[in-house]
């Protein structure tokens, strides 16, 4: 399982470059151009990296995230959510990269191969700015009565989480 | 919105130092936080940028269509009232390809297009149960690859950046699931017309 996994980005690579060349795309082209977006994404996303990871830290310093996890982990604990990984739950369907510089620290905190930190990773890859989709897609519609969509969107956001935790458990255990 | 949430956090930050004691380290916590955020955008900017150039071979080499043509007879099961519409459901079978292959750029405005198709076929002043699952399908992960956390683990020095594909794919699909069955449930209990 595990050269499985560490072979499937060298296979990806080399099956997307192959169905490129075969498709006649000039890929190195492609590679470029893309690498360019790519740099553009980071531009845009750094300015609020900067912000979230400040307000974060200061968090921390300051004691308040203990509180906060400590008022949580009861809940957390019932879903087999560990107490590090729950501030994730609140913040990962506001903001990406509010998620995004949360749950690094997580894992810079209690070590990227642990279970605290690949659970905290597996919530990220397994979840989206829920709210930020809803807000763009109801935003382009111009409907104000979204009916069920916010409630079942939280459904899919919690399970996953819930998911992420056991996965890890699962496969890792 | 974010900002309301930025200043709660700093607020509640402030409070909390001021009652434990730690003024002096909140302060060098600012400045902390704003050079690591440096160091983490730095840190994670080479597979970002790799990964976006990787995304732009599927999509001009046309392997994200190839994955359209083969979603529609699934994703026909989940809009009923939109399969007769070859247009509509093209839109929205390009925002899941593109999803799945983690093309954010080419996902959004492919959804935006589905979303308005789906509003125009219904004609009502309120949410459609298709454009609800729409919107679950898109709030709920889809990435098969997620690239940006990978790029995260590969800069802590994980041993294998890549070993949570299958806890990934296993966590995606539970939340797929769930945000799909809960759509169908909840559709019954918001019901059409309460404009």
């Amino acid at each position: 399982m595990n050269t499985l996994t560490a072979l499937t980005v060298p296979i990806v690579l080399l099956l997307v470059g192959g169905f490129g060349l075969y498709k006649k795309t000039d890929i190195y082209d492609a590679l470029v151009t893309g690498a360019g977006d790519g740099l553009r994404l980071l531009t845009r996303i750094l300015p609020s990296v900067v912000a979230l990871f400040v307000a974060i830290y200061m968090l921390r310093a300051s004691g308040a995230l203990d509180f906060i996890c400590s008022l949580l982990a009861p809940a957390a604990g019932l879903l087999g959510i560990p107490r590090e990984c729950t501030p994730l739950i609140l913040l990962r369907p506001l903001s990406g990269s509010a998620g995004l510089a949360f749950g690094s620290e997580i894992m810079k905190n209690c070590g990227v191969d642990s279970y605290v930190g690949r659970t905290a990773a597996v919530m990220l890859g397994a979840s989206e700015t829920t709210f930020y989709t809803i807000a763009v897609y109801f935003g382009a519609t111009g409907i104000k009565h979204t009916r069920h969509a916010v409630p079942a969107a939280l459904c899919a956001d919690l399970s996953g989480f819930i998911a992420a935790a056991l996965a890890v458990r699962l496969f890792f255990g | 919105m974010m900002g309301k949430i930025w200043v709660f956090m700093v607020l509640i930050s402030v409070i909390s130092a001021i009652t434990n004691g730690r003024i002096t380290e909140l302060t060098s916590a600012i400045s902390d936080g704003a050079a690591a955020s440096i160091d983490f955008t730095l840190s994670i900017g080479g597979m970002i940028l790799l990964w976006s150039g990787v995304m732009e071979i599927m999509r001009r080499s046309g392997l994200s269509e190839k994955l359209t043509k083969l979603l529609l007879p699934i994703l026909r099961r989940l809009f009923p009232d939109a399969k007769h519409s070859e247009a509509v459901m093209g839109d929205i079978a390009a925002n899941v390809s593109a999803n799945l292959l983690g093309l954010g750029n080419a996902a959004t405005p492919a959804g935006i297009r589905a979303a308005e198709g789906l509003h125009r076929l219904d004609r009502g002043r309120d949410a459609s149960d298709g454009l609800c699952m729409l919107i679950v399908i898109n709030t709920a992960s889809l990435q098969l690859i997620p690239t940006t956390v990978a790029a995260v683990r590969a800069s802590l020095g994980a041993a294998n950046p890549y070993d949570i594909l299958p806890a990934v794919w296993f966590a995606s699909v539970v939340s797929q699931v769930c945000g799909i069955c809960a759509a169908g449930l909840l559709s019954h209990f918001w019901k059409r017309g309460n404009v």
